[in-house]
């Protein structure tokens, strides 16, 4: 299974080195990894469906309880399908979108990456790799939403987007952070077994909270939503397979998968219902108010999602049904719509749903997809969508709470998606050709192929429901803690309230299509509330806070080294100084301190010599080299108290410092302005302060008792463990080995610093770019 | 800064420094020293040398660029940390040993290949950071 995740890894590495076989007509070779890997996955089926769960563990970090564990269980199952499925359809399909694009070996790395990213995560136990995983997908997302780099707007797109799934990442790796310092345990199973604990515990509602802002963030939940449309921006193989049928369900994923270990509280139902609420019907509306097709999708797929979460927080049997199955519906025909778009877009070059009609009569293989795929969003009998939406309204109508109000927003939201999926699926094929698109060309196999498939299938799955219901969709409702076995999913359920609420949702959103065209009048008067919108109170946010970053840096970071020391120095002064202050604890105890020796007294005065010497020359080399003498002085002291080590290498670093300094101060002429008596004085008394405090607190140091108990402990060892006896070489090579092998990889960078600011300095042409 | 004796002392000089600095780097496990102090004493042969005959020419002494010291040593570094987990399945960073000591060398262990990773990325640093001061000064 780790070989299975790792395919795509591996072969975005391959592309890096093979990718100009596959920029041509090799390119639709790729989807095989991703055929191949649904190929695998399938065949669990059998034995998912009988209700058993695959585990596999490779450790990794065993010291932290990091382990790349693996459980494909149906909830995980049914997600690996839809990754591996869309993504070998969405792998074809851009081998003819992109045809002949420059980086196309480097799109189809992006996306095996996204896709191996995606595999991780819904197959991890362990919660950290889990988030590792997540983030994983969070960045290649920026690379694919940012494709086309030369385009401002994509880049932004990609920024906001990749801000606000991060944003959301840090909450997930705070939740498992938390989660795991209240189980003891990454292992998500492992928590399941213990979630009387978690829910007890006091931290319960942050931890949702942590794990709440995450998802929605993914799964672009209000009010975190407007990153999705700003990423339809990416072309559109990547829209669909990232932004309709796999990334934004990873917050689904995430809120199902911790649906049996937290979700068995008002808290986490009540929630969810409200967020999933407001987010269904505040998206289905807007999606009234667009002309562009990626526009329309874009906001009927986070009014998709929000009905899925709100189905998670009615935390019914019936509801995780209705999720399982709107799961499936949904990424069957929203990918299809989305493919469609792809072909029109790029067939027509324009997606102005209100420049588009009669297409038809030049791709009816894409007409056939987008209106099967329209049947099944708009929940028409027999596609599967009917049976998503019938199982939502059952689900609804036996709220415990509130039942009015969710059964009419429920209806309502569908009623406005019905029209989305006809906007986008049937509106651009039907009516008259106009002239300017006389002269369009068919789409070729491979386009239209992936969205008739979809299609095909969203209308299968609704004749033969049997097909999906004991494979993918009751072991995914018994993953998530219920018991699926009675029900049966059936197009025919007799004459119902939920029967009603079907008919009045289809007649009412066919008679909006007919009545409420897309215009640019609409979109217009949508723009006019845009400046409370999330997205531009949110942009507003980070434009304040970058102008106070510029303010702060421009405070701090002013370029001037002696100011930099000043504030330091200061601070340390302060702080210092003012915990001192607090309790004055300086006892010198005369009789323990050793006699002063003849050669310690000469030492000291040399020093004293050194330094006044250094203050008062009116020469920088001389500055310099009385610098090092003070440095010497302070190395045969080192000797005198038996720390040959540290005086050794105290005594290379001193020349070597000097040295520097030569090298820099030689070529500069002599002080032509010395700095004026206010700044020596200010200098001066900075530095007699922080002189003093520094030799109370030394004092203060010596006045406390000493605990040596770790100093013994590497006496006691260093020959035992480490056979050296050199302890000091033996701790650093040793005992805390890895803290130097980091300290020498710091040295490197610093290096590497100072050799690209000296040497790869910009010419003046690139610099005014 | 071209004086006759100094630069025919620092010819003697060189090559004296650099045995002694790899003395200190030897006798790091036992008694004062190590790689920290071995790599700044062999990088301030080659700054003494440069000193005294021109950077150029301890540039063509050196044959290629100090920098690339760093990431040899670097890997050698983690290569000794690295083979207790691939050969013994350890963790990171045991401590391995030759039973018996060799001639001269006295014991090895993977925490003197780990030294001499940590000499050769000091020497590394230091020269590569002098060397283009020097240069752009």
């Amino acid at each position: 299974m780790l070989a299975a995740i790792l395919l795509g890894f591996l072969f975005a590495i391959f592309l890096v080195f093979a990718g100009k076989f596959f920029r041509g007509k090799l390119a639709v070779l790729s989807a095989l990894v991703p055929g191949g890997l649904f190929a695998y996955f399938a065949s669990f089926i059998p034995q998912i469906s009988s209700g058993d769960i695959i585990h596999k563990t490779y450790q990794w970090v065993p010291a932290f309880g990091v382990d790349l564990s693996f459980k494909l269980d149906g909830l995980s199952l049914l997600f690996t399908l839809m990754i591996t499925g869309i993504g070998f359809l969405v792998f074809a399909y851009t081998a003819s979108y992109l045809k002949g694009h420059k980086y196309l070996d480097r799109f189809y790395g992006y996306l095996s990456l996204f896709m191996a990213a995606m595999l991780g995560l819904v197959l991890s136990d362990n919660l950290i790799s889990l988030f590792v995983f997540w983030e994983l997908t969070s960045i290649s997302s920026f690379f694919l939403i940012g494709f086309n780099n030369t385009n401002p707007a994509s880049r932004k797109s990609a920024l906001t987007a990749l801000g606000i799934t991060g944003f959301g990442g840090f909450f997930l790796l705070a939740g498992a952070l938390l989660l795991g310092s209240i189980t003891g345990t990454y292992s998500i199973s492992e928590m399941l077994s213990i979630k009387d604990t978690i829910a007890g515990s006091e931290y319960y509602i942050l931890a949702v909270i942590f794990i709440f802002v995450a998802a929605f963030t993914k799964s672009a939940q209000f009010p975190f939503h407007f990153w999705l449309p700003g990423a339809m921006k990416a072309p559109t193989p990547v829209s669909t397979y990232l932004h309709s049928a796999t990334m934004v369900k990873a917050g689904i994923y995430l809120l199902m998968r911790f649906t049996p270990v937290l979700g068995d509280s008002q808290f986490w139902n009540t929630t969810l219902i409200i967020v999933g609420g407001i987010t269904m019907v505040y998206s289905a509306i807007h999606a009234l108010f667009r002309t562009d097709l990626k526009g329309v999708l874009a906001y009927s797929t986070i009014s998709a999602l929000g009905i899925l979460v709100f189905l998670i927080g009615l935390g019914t049997k019936s509801a995780f049904l209705a999720a399982a199955v709107f799961i499936i519906v949904h990424a069957l025909y929203k990918a299809t719509l989305f493919l469609v778009t792809g072909i029109i877009d790029h067939q027509t070059g324009t997606r102005d749903v209100t420049k588009l009609s009669g297409l038809r009569k030049i791709m009816m293989p894409v007409a056939i997809a987008g209106i099967l795929a329209a049947i099944s969003s708009a929940g028409i009998p027999p596609s599967v969508g009917f049976l998503g939406k019938e199982l939502t309204y059952e689900a609804s109508s036996h709220a415990e709470t509130f039942t009015i109000i969710i059964v009419i927003a429920i209806v309502l939201t569908k009623i406005l998606l019905l029209w989305a999926g006809f906007v986008a699926g049937i509106k651009p094929f039907v009516g008259k050709l106009p002239e300017a698109h006389k002269e369009v060309k068919a789409p070729d196999f491979l386009m239209w192929g992936p969205a008739i498939i979809l299609a095909v299938l969203g209308i299968v799955f609704g004749i033969f429901p049997m097909l999906i219901e004991s494979a993918l969709v009751k072991p995914v409702v018994s993953s998530l803690g219920a018991d699926a076995s009675e029900y049966h999913l059936a197009l025919w359920h007799g004459f119902n309230t939920v029967l009603l609420l079907s008919g009045i949702t289809i007649a009412v959103g066919i008679l909006l299509y007919f009545f409420l065209k897309p215009s640019v009048k609409l979109e217009n008067r949508i723009g006019k509330l845009e400046f409370i919108s999330p997205k531009s109170l949110t942009e507003k946010g980070t434009h304040y806070f970058s102008v106070f970053s510029a303010f702060w840096t421009n405070v701090f970071q002013n370029g001037y080294l002696r100011n930099y020391v000043t504030t330091i120095v200061l601070f340390l002064v302060v702080l210092v100084g003012y915990v001192m202050f607090g309790n004055p604890t300086v006892l010198i105890d005369y009789r323990q301190l050793s006699e002063v020796t003849a050669y310690e007294l000469a030492v000291v005065i040399i020093l004293i010599a050194g330094v006044f010497y250094t203050v008062f020359t009116k020469s920088r080399l001389a500055a310099v080299a009385a610098m090092g003498v003070v440095g010497l002085a302070i190395c045969l002291i080192f000797v005198f108290y038996s720390a040959p080590d540290l005086a050794m290498t105290q005594f290379s670093i001193d020349t070597l410092t000097v040295i520097l300094f030569v090298l820099v101060l030689y070529r500069l002429p002599k002080y032509l302005t010395l700095s004026d008596y206010k700044m020596r004085i200010r200098d001066g008394v900075l530095s007699v302060a922080l002189g003093t405090v520094i030799c109370l607190l030394a004092l203060q140091v010596l006045a406390e008792p000493t605990n040596s108990e770790i100093g013994d402990f590497y006496a006691k060892n260093a020959y035992i463990l480490a056979h050296g006896k050199n302890v000091v070489n033996v701790i650093l090579v040793d005992f805390r080995g890895t803290d130097t092998l980091m300290e020498i990889a710091v040295l490197s960078i610093s290096a590497i610093g100072v050799f690209g600011l000296l040497k790869l300095r910009l010419k003046s042409t690139d610099r005014s770019q | 800064m071209k004086t006759l004796i100094l630069k025919t002392a620092s010819n003697y000089l060189l090559p004296l420094l650099l045995v002694f600095s790899v003395f200190i780097l030897l006798r790091g496990h036992y008694l004062p020293g190590g790689g920290f102090v071995g790599g700044l004493i062999a990088a301030i042969a080659f700054v003494l040398h440069a000193f005294a005959n021109g950077l150029d020419n301890t540039k063509g002494l050196l044959r290629f660029h100090p920098g690339f010291l760093m990431p040899v040593g670097l890997g050698l570094a983690f290569v000794s940390g690295l083979a207790p987990v691939i050969g013994l399945d350890d963790p990171f960073m045991t401590g391995l040993w030759f039973p018996e000591p060799f001639p001269v060398i006295g014991n090895v262990g993977s925490a003197l290949f780990f030294d001499i990773g940590v000499y050769l990325v000091v020497i590394g640093v230091t020269l590569t950071i002098i060397f283009t001061i020097s240069e752009s000064a």
